[in-house]
């Protein structure tokens, strides 16, 4: 039997107000959309949705990485490969990237129940993350929101995998060139009609005449929406009630792309009791529908979505969200040179994508990163690996560098001491509108460092652990 | 316990050139300014016959080594480069020093250059080729013990600002200085933010600078034209990144102590407040400053706030530190810096230093800290 054991998701700290948008100035309450930070993409995303997911578990028991996205900063370098090192996966673990079409995220996740049900033993780990770019000001940049989920799949699960069912559809509905700076779509009316409704009902009545079961089997609805009205409409297509259907979060994250059915798949699972059975419902280029039976409740992973959904910043300006994404003309200016060397970091990979620090075999001291001789007794050579990533510290010191070129400044730096005595210089992530102290306690997060060169430069962050989730305008 | 160093080298001669944005002067032209002046106040008048090896400290890059060769045209000679971090001038000068003693040669030219107002950037050069450790900038790494020494012994920003208005006092009447402007604390406390809690005003400037000094074996030291002022001791100690070394303490800066221990052995000083009556300390920011009061002993640790109100360290305290305005005034060009404390602290001792002399001083310190920062240089020079 293949089921899903644990899940995970990520929602980014960072909201841009849709007033914004337009130029209009940001109401409390107003209809927001979740932004990927500046240091933020889709990999870290990806990284944080995995490590929620992967709480609790042994890094060492997944045997495969299954990557879902249509936003890879990488036309041609695989992003699970990054996902796998940044989450301590083992060096023999498969990684695969799903991506072409909004609907990889299904394509993964029931590659991953296939998978298992042939080699029960095995574990995967499904995750998907899109931070997807619209044309400034276009009516497509008020729907597009970013997020990540990830789904832990094997043989021992609570949520178990009955069967699913695709289509495919040929059309030009939702595309994105590779020289598109933007996805592109057709008329809206056109997509929805012929493309979303037909597509999603072909693949529900498929999956229902294949299980021979109805609508009424179940209680939970996870079903991408292209926009608030189309979802709702197909909902009732369906027949289901509001209590049924996981809230699509319009308003509040946005059409999060390929993690978007993930995200509600996420909010189901947090809410379906046992003997529940839920739909999945993926679309792109065709849809996918997917049944799972809850044996027993599965519990979240760290960061339950109500958490993530309060802990929230506002984005000071629309100015501001362009230049975090590249939008704004000066950008590339900013970032003229070579950036990281090939070299270099393909010998510091263990520690700057992997954040493994080492303790000495003799007197204990660790240090990050790894050296040849230790601090502690001068020991040459006897270290063990400690992965830091999962573990919490402290701020031993800190200062915010308004020299340092950030499109969000200033740069928040500090020492940290991890638990276990490891010291790092690490830069402090969503923490602008904070109250920094010394000793004040942090976790450790993956975040894009720059990207000088065109190459993405990726390392850890410190993340105050006590994150207020309350209104905040002043990011 | 090896011999050391202590009064076998004699300062002889000291030059420095105008320090600033030198937009109109190359490197060689800094260089020929400070060892010409080095020369004549040594007595010096031919140079190929006279110098016997040459010592330099540049860090940024440059010809180096031919760079000094080509412009005092030093050739069928030994010349060479010296680096370490900011503590660069002061350790060319204890490779001349050391040169001396061991019988090597018997006359030595330092020169300490920079010139860093040809990159065309207004602050340090910004990093990004790799991803860990950034920001990689001094104000960065030079203000991690603020939040720690603020919250542990009641300091804030005001203190700091105290010790901008001191320095630039200082430099208003250093003749070679770049900044010669009063400041008061409010402009300091107002000023844009560098780093926090560095403003602009607790920051060194960048400048263009070169500084020279003539050593000679002190048993010589008679045939030159100048005031001997004798070597007392000089040291460099390097300690662990502040970054990685598991039991920092962020209160004030290994390498200062670890030099100031080492120093102090050397010239036999027990009370360094005492015994020393002038300090060129390496103030790249206030608070470096302020922790080396502490580091180098001058006071007691978490004491500094207390002094800065008293003005201990001001022209007329008890110990006057940074006389010429330091780096705050003069920048950093950082071969030069350590070379250019030494000029000062030569004319303090010979009673040459104008309207910000100290009265009677005998014994003098200087003081470079550099790297995250790892390396240290102190050397104490004496009149008798």
């Amino acid at each position: 039997m293949s089921s899903i054991s644990a899940y995970g998701a990520y929602i980014p700290k960072r909201r841009l107000p849709l007033p914004l948008i337009g130029g209009r100035p940001a109401t409390p309450g107003a209809p927001e959309k979740a932004v990927a930070g500046f240091d933020e993409d889709t990999i870290t995303m990806a990284v944080a949705a995995g490590s929620d997911c992967l709480a609790g578990t042994e890094r060492s028991v997944v045997d495969e990485l299954y990557f879902a996205s249509t936003t890879s900063p990488y036309t041609e370098k695989q992003s699970a490969a990054v996902i796998a090192k940044a989450l301590n996966l083992r060096d023999d673990a498969h990684t695969v990237d799903f991506s072409g079409s909004l609907r990889a995220a299904g394509a993964a996740l029931s590659a991953a129940f296939n998978a298992v049900s042939a080699s029960p033993d095995k574990t995967v780990l499904v995750v998907a993350s899109d931070s997807r770019l619209a044309a400034p000001g276009s009516p497509l940049e008020q729907n597009f929101g970013d997020a990540a989920a990830a789904f832990l799949v094997s043989s021992e699960g609570l949520v178990s995998f009955d069967d699913c069912f695709s289509v495919n559809r040929e059309m030009y509905d939702i595309w994105q060139g590779s020289r598109d700076r933007h996805v592109q779509s057709w008329e809206e009316r056109f997509v929805v009609k012929h493309g979303y409704n037909e597509a999603v009902r072909d693949a529900v009545c498929g999956l229902l005449d294949k299980l021979d079961g109805t609508i009424s089997d179940y209680a939970h609805l996870a079903c991408y929406g292209p926009d608030k009205r189309s979802h709702r409409a197909m909902t009732s297509m369906l027949g289901l009630n509001a209590g049924q259907v996981a809230d699509p979060l319009f308003g509040r994250v946005g059409n999060c792309g390929t993690a978007f059915a993930p995200l509600l798949l996420v909010q189901a699972l947090e809410q379906a009791k046992a003997g529940e059975r839920i739909l999945a419902v993926f679309y792109g280029d065709g849809a996918q529908a997917l049944s799972l039976t809850v044996t027993d409740q599965l519990l979240p992973g760290r960061r339950p979505l109500d958490w993530q959904l309060n802990n929230r910043q506002a984005v000071r300006s629309y100015q501001s969200y362009l230049v975090s994404r590249n939008l704004d003309a000066n950008a590339d200016d900013r970032q003229a040179s070579g950036g990281i060397s090939a070299t270099v970091h393909f010998r510091e990979r263990d520690a700057d994508i992997g954040f493994i620090g080492a303790r000495c075999n003799q007197c204990d001291t660790q240090q990050f990163p790894a050296t040849r001789v230790c601090y502690g007794c001068f020991a040459k050579d006897q270290f063990t690996d400690v992965p830091l990533s999962a573990l919490t510290g402290r701020v031993l010191s800190y200062t915010k560098d308004f020299f340092f070129p950030s499109s969000d400044p200033p740069v928040i730096a500090g020492m940290c001491e991890v638990d276990g005595g490891a010291r790092v210089y690490l830069q402090m992530a969503d923490s602008q509108d904070c109250e920094l102290r010394c000793d004040l306690p942090v976790e450790f997060v993956f975040r894009k460092i720059h990207q000088a060169g065109g190459k993405p430069a990726y390392f850890w962050k410190s993340r105050l652990l006590d994150q207020t989730p309350e209104e905040s305008t002043n990011g | 316990m090896a011999e050391g160093i202590r009064d076998k080298v004699a300062i002889v001669g000291a030059g420095c050139s105008q320090f600033g944005e030198n937009w109109d002067m190359s490197p060689q032209d800094m260089i020929v300014d400070a060892a010409y002046e080095a020369y004549q106040d040594a007595g010096i008048d031919n140079p190929q016959e006279q110098i016997d090896a040459v010592f330099c400290g540049a860090v940024y890059p440059s010809r180096g080594t031919a760079e000094v060769a080509e412009s005092l045209k030093l050739f069928d000679r030994p010349v060479t480069l010296v680096q370490n971090y900011c503590a660069t001038g002061t350790d060319a000068f204890r490779c001349g020093v050391m040169s001396i003693a061991a019988g090597m040669y018997d006359t030595v030219l330092i020169v300490g250059f920079d010139k860093p107002k040809d990159r065309g950037v207004s602050g340090p050069s910004v990093m990004m080729g790799t991803a860990r450790g950034l920001p990689m900038t001094p104000a960065a790494w030079f203000s991690l013990c603020a939040a720690k020494y603020f919250e542990t012994y009641n300091v804030g920003r005001e203190e700091l600002a105290k010790i901008a208005v001191k320095n630039h006092h200082n430099g208003t009447l250093a003749p070679k200085s770049m900044l010669k402007r009063e400041i008061t604390v409010e402009d300091a406390l107002n000023a844009r933010m560098i780093s926090w809690p560095f403003g602009l005003y607790d920051c060194a400037a960048q400048s263009d600078g070169a500084s020279a000094l003539i050593l000679s074996r002190s048993s010589l030291a008679a045939n030159f034209k100048g005031d001997p002022v004798l070597v007392k001791a000089v040291a460099i100690s390097l300690a662990p990144d502040p970054q990685s070394d598991p039991d920092f303490d962020f209160l004030g800066w290994k390498p200062s102590q670890y030099a100031a221990k080492d120093v102090y052995r050397q010239a036999g000083i027990v009370d360094p407040m005492k015994a020393i009556d002038v300090a060129q300390v390496h103030d790249c920011f206030t608070l470096t400053e302020l922790l080396t009061y502490e580091d180098l002993g001058f006071c007691e640790r978490g004491a500094a706030k207390e002094h800065i109100e008293s003005g201990t360290f001001a022209l007329g305290g008890e110990l006057p530190i940074n006389t010429d305005g330091g780096l705050k005034t003069f920048g950093h060009p950082t071969g030069a810096t350590g070379v250019r404390m030494l000029y000062e602290n030569t004319l303090q001792l010979r009673g040459n230093a104008g309207e910000r002399q100290i009265k009677g001083a005998t014994t003098a310190l200087s003081h470079n800290i550099g790297g995250a920062p790892q390396t240290c240089g102190i050397a104490v020079l004496g009149m008798n």
